[in-house]
């Protein structure tokens, strides 16, 4: 047990942090060592990367349709279309790329790993592991962190690629903007320093979704009223894919406002 | 450790105390398990048992006191060497605690997959030899949702000694069983200690069982060791609890009227 149970109702979110914190510090060291789990790193890579694929450029292709369609409208306003590639580019790059990325990876992935950390506590699973003398945050948790490290960034730059793709449909096929408008305005509009925003973002919140996910059903026991069970379960999947949503969104401003 | 284990007791513990929100959950608690000993710990439900089970595995701090094992510190102990030396201990918990996203065989291989740098085929060999044991290799393919109560426990048994540990740790091996895989199970554990000289510590509530394999039988009940001895001997103790809890007198409790209304009113309006 990391940190005794709390028995203040104005302790609680302080111990919860401190929890968390010493949850992550018991966990990095086992995440810059990935040889020691590789074969559970990779079936996890496949979970959260392989399988997410689909839904991925699913929602990729939409979202660029439709900031396609929103900027083709706004900019014949002004006469300016010919910017359509370069605020397509600009908003899925900087912006709708990581953030949806990440949201989406919430939803499949975050909660589904929770949801079996949790069952995992509550039916003595973990306990189990501890007994065998085998780490759990190097068996179970490590193995997700960097599985979800890698795949997010990946993740992102499949979104970006198909995003630009549904862009390019909507822009120059249905509306008959030329290629060379599409991709030029891109290319001359979109910097390194976009590209590396993309990525920074990507990554944090890469380690945002695993750590508070991971955390909320590894530390389901230790909560201010400790439930097990289904219930128990479901309440700290809830709660962790709150968390782990709000904490993207502020980060998300917080990197924007130190990047730009 | 194996030098260890011919001097001296397997299982030693001192001034175990644990608290709860202030509560005493266990009141200096203190009892030795020689090697090779089948130690049962009994009490009613909500006595300490799981509570102690724990602390004794070292998933749960005490506030005072000491535990070792075969002469080595498992508490107070770092958490590397809490590590080093659970590798030399077996639990089998109630449920069995398999972990649900393996087959059976998959779960038994764990231990020696983690802990040694054995071939896969060896690996193979020796958990199918702990599932013949525990007469479950038709089961080595189930997922641990497929299997009943008695073969979880079975399973989470042949995890626990694929090792070989010198000591085993079993938490109710016989609660929701029926009598005939109760008793299969018990022979098991009589077979383990008779041919692996295991030191076998076991947590149960069922007399019939403890009967049929403790060497001594410790009783505790509100935190506390109320007795410590052979079964037999317990059995001539006139003590109210133990008596109670070993079937000999019916649980009668008092019951104060007026007290039990205030009670069960308590968060009513006026």
């Amino acid at each position: 047990m990391i940190v005794a149970r709390p028995h203040s109702r104005l302790l609680e979110p302080i111990l919860g942090m401190g929890r968390a914190g010493l949850f992550l510090l018991l966990v990095l060291p086992h995440v810059v060592r990935p040889w020691r789990q590789c074969s559970i790193s990779l079936r996890q890579l496949h979970f959260i990367g392989t399988r997410s694929l689909t839904v991925i450029a699913i929602a990729g292709g939409f979202v660029g349709m439709v900031v396609a369609l929103q900027f083709h409208d706004t900019l014949v306003r002004f006469g300016a279309v010919g910017l359509l590639g370069a605020a397509v580019g600009l908003s899925l790059i900087r912006e709708l790329a990581p953030v949806l990325t990440a949201l989406i990876v919430i939803g499949r992935v975050g909660s589904s790993m929770c949801a079996e950390i949790g069952i995992m506590r509550s039916d003595n699973q973990i306990d189990a592991l501890e007994c065998m003398a085998i780490d759990p945050y190097a068996y179970l948790i490590a193995p997700r962190f960097i599985a979800t490290l890698i795949a997010v960034p990946l993740l992102t730059a499949l979104f970006n690629v198909i995003g630009i793709g549904g862009g390019w449909f909507v822009g120059v096929v249905l509306f008959g903007l030329s290629d060379g408008a599409y991709f030029g305005g891109m290319a001359d509009s979109v910097l390194w320093r976009d590209i590396v925003m993309d990525m920074v973002k990507a990554v944090s919140f890469a380690l945002i979704i695993v750590w508070i996910t991971t955390a909320k059903g590894f530390l389901m026991h230790l909560a201010r009223r400790p439930m097990f069970g289904a219930a128990g379960v479901s309440h700290a999947t809830t709660d962790a894919v709150v968390a782990a949503s709000i904490a993207v969104l502020f980060a998300d401003y917080i990197i924007s406002a130190l990047m730009l | 450790m194996s030098d260890t284990t011919a001097h001296g007791p397997a299982l030693a513990v001192r001034g175990l105390t644990a608290a709860y929100a202030g509560n005493k959950v266990l009141d200096d608690i203190s009892f030795t398990v020689a090697p090779n000993e089948i130690f049962v710990i009994m009490g009613a439900s909500g006595a300490g048992k799981t509570t102690l089970f724990r602390h004794l595995l070292g998933l749960n701090q005490p506030s005072a006191g000491e535990i070792d094992l075969f002469g080595e510190a498992l508490h107070p102990a770092s958490r590397r060497d809490l590590y080093r030396l659970r590798r030399h201990i077996g639990v089998a918990f109630q449920h069995g605690a398999l972990i649900n996203s393996m087959s059976v065989i998959e779960n038994i291989e764990l231990p020696l997959r983690q802990h040694t740098r054995l071939d896969r085929n060896t690996i193979r060999i020796m958990g199918r030899m702990k599932l013949e044991m525990m007469n479950l290799a038709h089961a080595e393919d189930y997922m641990p949702a497929q299997l009943s109560g008695g073969m979880l426990k079975r399973a989470g048994l042949a995890r626990a000694v694929v090792m070989d540990p010198p000591i085993l740790f079993f938490d109710e091996p016989s609660a929701g069983l029926d009598p005939a895989t109760a008793d299969e199970l018990d022979s098991l554990i009589l077979r383990l200690r008779d041919a692996h000289n295991m030191t076998i510590v076991i947590v149960t509530h069922a007399l019939d069982s403890a009967a049929r394999i403790a060497d001594r039988v410790m009783i505790i009940g509100d935190g506390r060791i109320r007795a410590l001895d052979t079964l037999d001997n317990l059995r001539g103790q006139e003590d109210d609890y133990t008596s109670t809890l070993l079937g000999r007198r019916s649980r009668q409790r008092e019951v104060d009227g007026d007290a039990l209304l205030d009670r069960l009113t308590a968060d009513f309006d006026e």
